[in-house]
């Protein structure tokens, strides 16, 4: 049997080109397995190669999405590659985006084989699930090996045409997609089997559940700004310097609240960053780029706002649970409320 | 966080670079940003242009909370 052709797509990191402060590099070609290609050339064995790898900067990709793809679909191209792999990403959010989009233009476009790895919580996961084979991995890098043992096996059935097993047997996110299937037990049995151990406080595994659609209706719109008092929330991590609540880099655990009044401007060596997630280098500069302090004061002078709300938050976004931050803004909403703020302006990174 | 805070009451606006995310997430009304570690901010022009250009981003933020939306609307920066 001929080696099937494999083209790895990752990214700036995972290359060893550099971290943040390289993320803007466009993409380029590098024969052979690079990084963690080694370790899935190794799972392979002798029925696939890793004939190149593409590797391309996170924030470029983002930023530069019409520029990158359609360059870096070139290099699959002229490659020959019977399957793509695209990262895994772990909960790298714009490098599972990155992932997830070559992934499906390789798909798409190209029309070859092509699958990626990401944590559940990944933005890239719920993008990209319903399109691409994503394997369910770890939240961190740590999660390497495991990663690719389920990942190998999936790509190689995708490349012979084997039929694929089930999201719980084969370790992918669910896609959405249901398979006529033949049970043992009858419905019955099962359904009385399920609501024992449910009654038991036993674990079970629902077979049909509920979509998750976590959406919220939005507020109609403020009926004049020009009197609103104002608030300004970032997950871009701008704290005072020193970082006095040791707000974590990435996966934080905390806000911070800071006091803003007479405050004009974000200047540097009082201000900075706390995220891990990008170059820190410009908002260390002047936090405004992050927090837009400066022209919100210019905003209330010139009243095209009522006030700004004395108090900002601050979290750090970077592989934050979604859980941790909905229980920050679920506490801090209850001030913004009691304060009569009535608009927020949340700025990310 | 802004769910949360539309889910509380209060009408939010999500100045951000990569748009996608916001939109998977469920931000409602989100105004795209100039890049990701300089969101409201670019070093290549000199403040005075920085400063304008953030003006920009913020009056088009303040022109989304004013504007009855029925779905999610990314308020492109004029």
């Amino acid at each position: 049997m001929q080696k099937i052709r494999i083209v790895h797509y990752i990214n700036q990191f995972f290359a060893q080109i550099g971290g943040e402060e390289m993320a803007h590099v466009p993409p380029q070609w590098r024969e052979g397995p690079v990084g963690p290609g080694l370790a899935l050339a190794a799972a392979f064995g002798q029925t696939a190669e890793i004939v190149g790898t593409v590797i391309c900067g996170d924030s470029y990709f983002n930023e530069h999405t019409s520029e990158a793809l359609p360059e870096i679909l070139d290099m699959i191209k002229a490659a020959g590659a019977d399957l793509l792999i695209a990262g895994p990403a772990f909960n790298a959010g714009r490098y599972g985006v990155a992932c997830g989009t070559v992934a499906k233009a390789a798909q798409d476009e190209l029309g070859i084989k092509a699958i990626t790895g990401m944590y559940v919580e990944n933005p890239g996961a719920d993008m990209f699930a319903q399109d691409v084979y994503i394997i369910s991995t770890r939240n961190s890098a740590a999660g390497m090996r495991d990663a690719v043992k389920k990942l190998a096996p999936l790509a190689q059935k995708l490349v012979s045409g084997e039929p694929i097993g089930a999201s719980s047997e084969e370790g992918y996110l669910p896609r959405g997609i249901r398979v006529n299937l033949f049970e043992k037990d009858r419905g019955a049995k099962r359904a009385v089997e399920m609501l024992v151990r449910k009654l038991r406080g036993q674990d079970f595994t629902t077979e049909y559940p509920m979509p998750d659609f976590d959406r919220v209706a939005p507020q109609p719109a403020v009926k004049n700004i020009s009197r609103a008092k104002v608030a300004l929330v970032t997950s871009g991590g701008i704290v005072p310097f020193g970082n006095p609540d040791r707000i974590e880099s990435s996966n934080a655990s905390r806000y911070g609240r800071y006091d803003l009044e007479n405050i004009m401007d974000l200047t540097e060596g009082k201000w900075a960053t706390a995220h891990g997630g990008y170059d820190p280098s410009y908002a260390n500069r002047d936090a405004d780029r992050v927090l837009p302090v400066d022209v919100m004061r210019e905003m209330e002078i010139e009243g095209k706002i009522g006030s700004l709300f004395r108090y900002t938050y601050s979290t750090v976004g970077n592989g934050t649970a979604v859980k941790s931050s909905k229980a920050f803004a679920d506490e801090f909403v209850k001030e913004l409320i009691k304060e009569n703020v009535q608009a927020v302006i949340l700025t990310s990174t | 966080m802004v769910k949360e805070i539309e889910r509380a009451g209060i009408p939010v606006v999500h100045i951000c670079t990569v748009t996608p995310i916001s939109l998977t997430v469920g931000a409602n009304r989100i105004v795209p940003a100039v890049a990701i570690p300089h969101p409201l901010g670019n070093p290549a022009l000199t403040m005075a242009e920085e400063k304008a250009l953030r003006r920009k981003i913020i009056l088009t933020a303040l022109k989304a909370l004013s504007t009855d939306i029925t779905e999610q609307t990314v308020f492109d920066v004029e």
